[in-house]
């Protein structure tokens, strides 16, 4: 595990749980406003990543795309309502760079979601880890990568909001 | 029609010799179920266990299931591809706990027993009994013949890359199971060139397993679910199209032909999903390049009953694998793949399409939810019953999309075979 001041330290676990807090509380237009404009977004199922094969639940290659992703879980795909919860672990500092000019962070971080629907208990939706990329850009840190990998082996039913 | 007050039936019977009027009941049974799974899954039918592609090498093998009943499919020293059931001849144990990998033969933890790739049982320990101070104890009677307790070996038929398997060894050959029609569509896709995996996607559906079938052989409803449909004119009323089924039904094919989407008052008039104004941020999600193998249409999705469905929705393909967990709940497996010889660009194109589909996909999310809520008012009231009469109550091919017919062909098929 690489080291880093605590100042950068403290601004990645603020973006983690900035991150989070979107994603729990129906503010998707701001879901993509965490990445870069060539950031890309992976929800891959454990199996395919373990593997080596490349096909994702969800992949993103660019903010628009991830845009695109937004307006469908607002306008276009009909699906139960649902809440969800994220709890994320402390991230681990894979490494920490400055070359060219360009602040580079490589971390991860172990993730539960918690789904409630109306009527219903409150049960673990899916868990994995964060695997991310980020850099430093003049609005603060920005995820160049963030890749989603998941244990949970059967998704229950569908999959709608941002992990 | 029953009383409304009357939610459970007293003595189901199905009403009239049609199908257009689908009991409530048909998907909530146990009885049923066990005897969809023994009928349809364990007899008479070819399900399907994967691809070739997934165990390329000798000793390569795939965990999977038909019906409701774990096997393996493997290849052998020979290159044949065998698959055996996952249960022990001895104890019962369902010795195989990775989903994939390569061996050189099975062995049941338990007690050591120890099988061929075939299914022969090769190996039994002490079975010549334990020699100590002089004696031989125990063993097992000289009567007891290894080739009599092999694993339960399945009949498996390959075809243009996909692998097929049935435990009853008298069924008919896979291209007579699927009859001209369908075998046509099957090998569009599936012409003899390698396959190459893209990755899997896994899902539970608390639905009836029949529903999942319905869905893609209901042509009514993609161009109003979903938006992407109706939107981009993947699919949807006003598209050229035919539907096809086999001579007992039980199999079909939706075949259509991308339309120019837009604003079609006649279709999308009123229709909730339908967004004039969308226009895609990044249009990599539907960037579509035609293949040669397409022939003129688009889209190609075939439904194998019980256990199949083939998608080729412009350049996303995949297999769908229905396996069903009790009468309420069904496990979906996709195996999303592209072709030996595609391009890096190609993948890429496949790969990002497959957004559209999946557990997550922005059009195949919404069916799994949908199926949900069936099966929920389906057990409030099994006693009612669905309404198929889209296109009226007859079971033919048409050349239009407008119609339920692919699903009253299905039921008409069921009720044969189930003697409901």
């Amino acid at each position: 595990m690489s080291t880093m001041d605590f100042k950068t330290f403290s601004e990645l676990l603020g973006l983690y749980a900035d991150y989070a807090m979107v994603c729990d509380s129906d503010q998707w237009e701001q879901w993509p406003d965490f990445f870069v404009d060539q950031g890309v977004y992976r929800l891959q199922p454990r199996e395919n990543f373990e593997q080596g094969l490349p096909l994702c639940l969800i992949d993103l290659q660019s903010k628009n795309m991830i845009r695109d992703r937004v307006y469908g879980v607002k306008e276009t795909m009909y699906h139960d309502p649902y809440y969800q919860r994220h709890i994320v672990g402390t991230p681990r500092i894979i490494s920490s760079s400055n070359e060219h000019g360009v602040e580079r962070i490589c971390a991860q971080a172990n993730y539960a979601v918690i789904r409630t629907k109306y009527d219903g208990e409150s049960t673990v939706f899916n868990a994995g880890f964060y695997s991310d990329t980020i850099v430093r850009t003049p609005s603060g840190l920005k995820f160049e990568l963030r890749l989603c990998v998941y244990d949970t082996e059967m998704v229950p039913n569908s999959m709608i909001y941002p992990i | 029609m029953p009383g409304q007050f009357q939610a459970f039936p007293t003595n189901p019977q199905w009403e009239g010799d049609g199908t257009s009027r689908v009991p409530f009941w048909a998907y909530t049974r146990p009885d049923l179920y066990q005897r969809e799974l023994q009928r349809f899954f364990y007899q008479d039918h070819w399900c399907y266990v994967g691809l070739e592609a997934e165990i390329p090498n000798p000793g390569d093998f795939r965990r999977t299931v038909v019906g409701e009943r774990s096997v393996i499919m493997v290849r052998d020293d020979l290159g044949q591809v065998n698959v055996v059931e996952n249960v022990c001849a001895h104890r019962g144990v369902r010795f195989c706990r990775e989903r994939h990998g390569n061996v050189k033969d099975f062995f049941c933890p338990y007690h050591q027993w120890n099988y061929k790739l075939n299914g022969d049982l090769q190996g039994v320990p002490f079975r010549r009994g334990v020699k100590q101070d002089g004696q031989i104890n125990g063993g097992m009677p000289k009567d007891f013949k290894p080739e009599d307790h092999g694993l339960t070996k399945l009949k498996v038929a390959c075809r243009g890359g996909v692998v097929f398997a049935s435990f009853d060894h008298d069924i008919e050959p896979l291209e007579d199971f699927l009859g001209p029609t369908i075998l046509n569509y099957f090998d569009r896709v599936f012409n003899g060139r390698g396959l190459k995996v893209l990755g899997y996607r896994r899902q539970r559906i608390q639905g009836n397993w029949k529903l999942m079938q319905e869905n893609i052989k209901d042509p009514y409803h993609p161009g109003l679910l979903h938006t992407w449909f109706s939107t981009f004119g993947l699919w949807r009323a006003d598209n050229k199209s035919e539907l096809k089924m086999d001579a007992r039904h039980r199999h079909a094919a939706m075949i259509s032909t991308r339309g120019k989407g837009g604003k079609n008052e006649q279709v999308v008039s009123g229709v909730d999903s339908f967004k004039e104004t969308m226009k895609l941020n990044d249009p990599r999600l539907l960037d579509i390049v035609p293949e040669p193998w397409w022939g003129e249409p688009t889209v190609v999705m075939t439904t194998v009953f019980p256990s199949l469905i083939v998608q080729q929705q412009v350049n996303s393909v995949s297999m769908r694998h229905i396996q069903p967990n009790g009468n309420g709940s069904f496990d979906f497996v996709w195996t999303h793949f592209g072709f030996a010889d595609d391009s890096p660009e190609m993948d890429q194109r496949r790969l990002i399409q497959a957004n559209l589909f999946g557990p997550a996909g922005f059009v195949s999310a919404d069916d799994g939810e949908v199926i949900e809520w069936s099966q929920e008012g389906f057990k409030q009231k099994p006693n009612h019953r669905t309404v198929l009469e889209m296109g009226g109550h007859a079971v033919e091919d048409t050349e239009h999309m407008v119609t339920e017919t692919l699903i009253r062909g299905m039921y008409k098929y069921w009720r044969e075979v189930m003697e409901q």
